[in-house]
């Protein structure tokens, strides 16, 4: 039996036992986890280390997973998109509208260019609040707490505006097959305004407090480095592999609702070290203010869903009082729609990678087998590799620049 | 000049002849069938070649079709992309249900790790060759597997909750 299938403690144990040093002192295993304040999630490292510093680490993964993979095989389609909430719950706009691109994409439906231009507004609203979780968290791993108070009440502002979008905060289950539920309210957009207002001399601030710090430099760069061929062969998509300096971003290779009509660049950095996975992210950050206000100002009028009776909810009073409607209401409810038999593949940059939805139908009311690609899991199993022989503060502060998400990690 | 499908169908065929089959294009990706034994051999090719040049292995995951024939109950479905001319392909290996076992691409692909750990968790396809293949996401202790179709979503031995109370038969769930 080989030995890497040992629980680790045990194989770690063995090392231990010949690594003896003359003078008393031997290696040690640290716990890291699964409930660790740094972990920012449900995930356990054990690790080796020489003193303070690491040898070697076995992550145990699963502390959260909840079978979404399985489930998904018992709900009709519209029952998934809360599945796919629980995710990456930092960005749940992201998966949401991934998830529905990817049954338009199946059902053949081709959604109004409004409704994809408020889809590109939520998914960039989402992808900044992902980003000020991340890099002002890393702020917090390496000491500054300031930074996380002061933007984390502008998150708080973008939940807002989700709640005036679809009436949820963090798992959103936003927006219907062919578009949205309901049009936005003057409100949201008067919120959004707001935003786009106050928020960016508070990114600037953020920004200026940490980006330049000497303090947050040092603790940074040249920490939990890692080569674009390495980032590439583990699987990495979205900022991290962007860090070490690949311009790979779905929404220019492959672009999904309208992100051809906006105008942005693709920040990257170079080493793929903690520091430029900061910069990437904050970077990021600005480009999508600038698509939400590109967006906002080239909103085209027209219907917030696509024309799609058999699988959109008609409007309630239509229901109470037109045969069709009812019938539809009845077929949509019970799971009663026509389905092609076929397979899709659909990723979405979300807020940390490709995040891909592989469904497979064979044209009852639940999906055969629905696959989801979450980048998370995929690069999370280089953190080891990242992390041997560095110190382990710089442990924590690379697991934090990875945005390591457990729901997403686990599904 | 971007990479084509026929051209990716040609140079497999010519290469590897019966052990690739089935091209078609599904949607917006070219899929087709390998050979199980074939796999980590065409994935080399497809990663290394130089006019395939499919660089990254986007995902893969296990199937179970209970109802096929037996030496098709099972599948591993690979996702492949090519970044530089932005071409991606489908690649679906069927193993028998006796005994589900395909070479590992874990030593091709540093990311097909952990993706085969996860297969290997709930669909118990053995991948011959990975360095770490134990359960990930469900606990050691686990027996079954649970994303085959036999496995039920509900435990059926619970008896806190009465299906009939909820209008579920089990015809209608």
């Amino acid at each position: 039996m080989s030995d890497l299938l040992l629980p680790p403690e045990l194989r770690y144990a063995a090392i231990i036992e010949k690594r003896k040093n003359e003078d008393g002192s031997e290696l040690s295993i640290l716990n890291l986890g699964p409930t660790h304040p740094a972990t920012h999630g449900i995930f356990q490292n054990i690790l080796l280390m020489d003193g303070e510093r690491i040898i070697d680490g076995e992550g145990t993964v699963g502390y959260i997973h909840r079978a979404f993979e399985k489930i998904a095989e018992n709900r009709p389609f519209y029952q998934i998109t809360p599945l796919t909430d629980r995710m990456n719950y930092c960005s749940s706009p992201i998966n949401n509208m991934g998830w529905w691109m990817t049954l338009e994409k199946a059902l053949g439906i081709e959604v109004p260019k409004r409704a994809q231009y408020l889809r590109v507004i939520v998914m960039e609203l989402a992808r900044i609040s992902d980003h000020i979780i991340c890099n002002s968290v890393l702020g917090v791993d390496t000491g500054a707490l300031t930074g996380f108070l002061y933007v984390f009440q502008y998150r708080e502002k973008i939940y807002e505006i989700y709640e005036e979008i679809c009436g949820a905060r963090l798992t959103t289950n936003m927006g219907r097959i062919g578009g949205f539920e309901r049009e936005w309210s003057p409100l949201a957009f008067e919120k959004l305004n707001i935003l786009l207002e106050e928020f960016p001399p508070i990114w600037r601030e953020f920004e200026n407090l940490l980006a330049r710090n000497r303090i947050f430099m040092d603790r940074t760069i040249n920490v939990g480095p890692i080569s674009a061929e390495r980032a590439i062969s583990y699987g990495f998509t979205g900022p991290n592999l962007r860090a070490a300096g690949v311009d790979y971003d779905i929404r220019v290779m492959q672009p999904y609702s309208s992100y051809e009509d906006f105008d942005f660049e693709i920040p990257v950095g170079k080493s793929g070290d903690t520091y430029d996975r900061f910069c990437v992210r904050n970077e990021e950050v600005w480009q999508s203010l600038s698509i939400i206000k590109q967006a906002l100002a080239k909103l085209p009028e027209g219907a917030y869903h696509a024309d799609v009776p058999d699988y959109y909810l008609p409007p309630k009073d239509e229901v109470y009082h037109n045969m069709e409607a009812l019938i539809y209401h009845f077929k949509i409810v019970m799971g009663e729609v026509p389905v092609p038999v076929t397979e899709v593949y659909h990723p979405v940059e979300g807020g940390n990678g490709e995040l891909g939805f592989y469904l497979v139908t064979d044209g009852s009311r639940t999906a055969y087998r629905l696959h989801f690609r979450r980048p998370c899991f995929i690069y999370y199993q280089a953190f080891n590799e990242m992390v041997r022989g560095q110190m382990l503060s710089d442990a924590i502060a690379t697991l934090s620049s990875l945005n390591v998400i457990a729901g997403e990690l686990d599904a | 000049m971007a990479l084509d499908n026929s051209t990716i169908h040609q140079t497999l065929a010519d290469q590897f002849a019966t052990a690739v089959s089935d091209f078609q294009q599904i949607h917006d990706i070219l899929t087709f069938e390998i050979d199980s034994n074939a796999i980590s051999e065409v994935m080399l090719f497809l990663r290394d070649d130089k006019v395939m040049r499919f660089n990254f292995l986007t995902t893969l995951c296990g199937m179970h079709f209970p109802d096929a024939a037996e030496e098709r109950q099972f599948a591993v479905v690979y996702h492949m992309h090519n970044w530089i001319d932005n071409v991606r392909i489908r690649i679906k290996c069927f193993l028998p249900a006796s005994n589900p076992e395909i070479d590992t691409v874990s030593d091709l692909f540093a990311s097909a790790n952990w993706q085969e750990r996860e297969t290997y968790d709930f669909f118990g396809i053995i991948f011959k060759g990975h360095p770490q293949l134990k359960r990930i996401l469900n606990m050691d202790e686990m027996v079954s597997f649970p994303m085959r179709k036999e496995f039920p979503l509900e435990d059926g031995g619970r008896t806190d909750k009465d299906d009939r109370f909820f209008g579920r038969t089990i015809d209608n769930c």
